[in-house]
């Protein structure tokens, strides 16, 4: 018996083609008004955090092949998915990322030394979301913050903070993952609980097409954005190299979601240039004509493209080059700052509340270190 | 205890709107074992849950209600099913805190009906605690009497830090006194339940009732046993338990779980390294034995019985 072969598509949503041009696929005429009604300074501003990203993207591989980083994990060629949705969402918002949204965490207002931070092997993550702009902690375990996300938005619901009609107070939350997590039980039980309670959620998967090393066709015989619409929710697949589209339709998204309209899938076709993490070496796995396919569909050089054909002086993209510099500059200044912590840390914080263990255990190692520096134990 | 468990629950759901109860099956059927019952009613769907059938999923969300200022109280249907939840229990839930240097916490309880003699089918009698007392992290407790688990199920709410609460169901359905006034001691400490000045014999949950029936038979021989009721298994509240063994100087530590690597273990080094020289006799474990639970015909031989305590007991007087 011969296994019978189905084909499974879905549009890809697009503003910007490739070349920079403005020419959106019948999918996405609505969102055309969205992208006329924003201001020079934000479309602006779209360039800018991705300049400043790939930016800090190559300091941040520097410093781990300098030995000053246990580990890197690169976002270049993710930019406009990342910039786009993040832009995209409001104050009150919650974002749960997973572990390469670094410049979504820097619009919530996160220093990224606190990312080199967790990376660099000082914290095991450290940051306060309720002080960085609702930016949750990065989550190494695969999709656990799918479901971390989905009972937040819960809460949200419960609390009565969503639905109400004001735009201005009205919350949702924004979780990242990849096409990698998407096979985990975690991403599907999270989408199960969002749509059995009509979280204000919007599920944003970067699909960078791998995951390490194995392809998202060992993910998914199908399009991951026919996943949400399985449980329920509209789901949809945009360019995720397109920043335009990506702003606008995350945009969408989380203002159905805080208006109580349940929550919504997007899929975000885009491409990671560089390896996983420092960890591991593409050119093991895939051909250099997918990295040059891809290389051609640059979001950045895309977006500039458009910027210049609007009228964006040579001076605007030197500016914005210039602060990407500074900004890379100073975070590796103050990354080779960070310190060890005291060992103190090591007890603090494993429980809220008083610990006997934890007292006893501090005690003794206090009591060990400091008969070795010869004072009395 | 099932229904002493029911009234602490409402207590902590009128004490605080920010408690709510999550789990499958418990809303207008109040739970497998009914511990639930009337709750929903009571309290409205938005305070107790009927979750989808996906324990991962209950304890994920969880941990987001609670980030956003909830306190929820899990219920897992039976003990072998809570490990499609481990993972964001050890993962996750453990080291939420931790990882946000205590600028949160996470006041989640995870009640899980445990143990055996209810003659049930696979993956619904097993003891599974030493894995989360293994996790830093986690608190784990498990009361053996109703007026313990009224009082204990309220504090393990109120507790700031995540709370395996383990109940014993096979005790589930017999009677015994609470006293609403007061809760006795606090949520981790162990708790002498009854005194004997030949050995000391501790446990929890379930296993407290076999200790004591055990006590009972020893006496009528003229052996005087005392019990100790562990009552919390992370953090152990050692105390009670040096000061018994110092006056017995004898030690047997009985559990339904497998013995290998296990709460008794962890028992019987830490007294061991503690009370070296108040012991007359090595201390010894009491177990099931180190294989999956066995069909249910086969449980009593299973199980820890009197019977075999008393036989350790004999051991532990033999030197």
């Amino acid at each position: 018996m011969v296994a019978q072969e189905r084909e499974f598509t879905a549009p890809t949503v697009q503003l910007l083609t490739p070349e920079g041009a403005l020419r959106p696929s019948p999918e996405a005429e609505a969102y055309l008004p969205l992208i006329e009604a924003l201001d020079d300074a934000t479309l602006e501003q779209f360039h800018r955090d991705m300049v400043i990203s790939r930016r800090l993207d190559i300091t941040g591989a520097n410093l781990q092949r300098q030995g000053q980083l246990a580990l890197w994990v690169p976002s270049h060629g993710q930019e406009a998915a990342q910039v786009g949705s993040a832009r995209a969402s409001r104050p009150q918002d919650h974002i749960f990322p997973s572990y390469r949204e670094h410049i979504v965490g820097m619009i919530r207002g996160l220093d990224p030394v606190r990312i080199l931070g967790l990376l660099r092997g000082a914290t095991l993550g450290g940051w306060n979301p309720a002080e960085n702009g609702n930016f949750h902690l990065y989550t190494l375990v695969l999709a656990s913050q799918t479901l971390h996300a989905t009972g937040y938005a819960m809460g949200i619901k419960f609390d009565g903070a969503s639905g109400t009609g004001d735009p201005e107070t009205d919350a949702a939350v924004l979780v990242y993952y990849g096409d990698g997590s998407t096979s985990q039980g975690d991403a599907s039980e999270a989408l199960v609980f969002a749509a059995s309670y009509q979280a204000p959620e919007v599920f944003f998967v970067q699909n960078n097409q791998w995951a390490i090393s194995v392809p998202v066709s060992r993910q998914s015989r199908t399009p991951l954005s026919l996943r949400g619409a399985g449980f329920g929710m509209p789901s949809l697949r945009i360019d995720g190299n397109d920043v335009l589209v990506s702003y606008a339709a995350t945009r969408v998204a989380l203002e159905e979601a805080r208006s109580g309209q349940g929550p919504s899938f997007i899929e975000a076709l885009t491409y990671r240039m560089g390896a996983h993490t420092t960890a591991d070496d593409p050119t093991k796995y895939r051909t250099d004509d997918e990295v040059a396919y891809w290389a051609e569909r640059d979001p950045i050089i895309r977006y500039r493209a458009w910027l210049e054909s609007r009228g964006a002086s040579a001076e605007f993209f030197a500016s914005a080059d210039e602060e990407a510099a500074d900004v890379a500059s100073d975070v590796r200044k103050r990354a080779l700052e960070v310190t060890v912590p005291t060992r103190e840390t090591i007890f603090k914080h494993v429980y809220s509340e008083p610990h006997p263990l934890m007292a006893e255990q501090a005690a003794w190692l206090q009591a060990y270190e400091t008969g070795f520096e010869g004072g009395a134990a | 205890m099932a229904k002493a468990i029911t009234a602490g629950l409402r207590e902590a759901l009128r004490a605080d709107d920010k408690v709510l109860l999550m789990g499958e099956d418990i809303g207008p059927l109040g739970g497998v074992f009914r511990v639930t019952e009337g709750l929903q009613a009571e309290f409205g769907d938005h305070r107790v849950l009927d979750t989808p059938l996906a324990e991962s999923g209950i304890v994920g969300t969880a941990i987001g209600l609670a980030m956003r200022g909830y306190r929820p109280v899990i219920e897992i249907q039976f003990d072998g099913f809570i490990f499609p939840a481990f993972d964001q229990i050890t993962t996750q839930l453990s080291r939420m805190t931790l990882r946000h240097d205590g600028s949160i916490s996470m006041p989640i309880v995870i009640r899980v009906p445990y143990g055996g003699h209810i003659g049930s089918i696979e993956h619904h009698q097993e003891s599974p605690e030493a894995y989360f007392a293994h996790t830093p992290g986690l608190r784990v407790v498990s009361p053996s009497s109703p007026h313990d688990a009224y009082w204990m199920i309220q504090e393990a709410i109120a507790s700031n830090d995540p709370v395996l609460f383990f109940e014993p169901k096979s005790r589930y359905w017999p009677k015994g006194p609470v006293d609403l006034d007061h809760s006795g001691v606090p949520l981790h400490s162990s708790r002498v339940i009854r005194s004997g000045t030949d050995v000391t014999v501790v446990g929890h949950g379930a296993m407290i009732s076999t200790l004591l029936q055990a006590a009972d038979i020893a006496g009528e021989e003229g052996t005087s046993i005392e019990v100790v009721d562990l009552r919390s298994l992370s953090p152990i509240d050692y105390g009670p338990l040096l000061e018994s063994v110092g006056r017995t100087g004898r030690l047997v530590v009985a559990q339904e779980a497998y013995g290998s690597v296990s709460v008794g273990s962890e028992i019987a080094a830490t007294v061991a390294e503690r009370a070296f020289y108040s012991l007359e006799a090595p201390v010894l474990r009491v177990s099931s034995f180190d294989t999956p639970f066995p069909p249910a015909a086969l449980e009593t031989e299973y199980l820890p019985s009197p019977d075999r305590v008393l036989e350790a007991v004999d051991r532990a007087l033999a030197y």
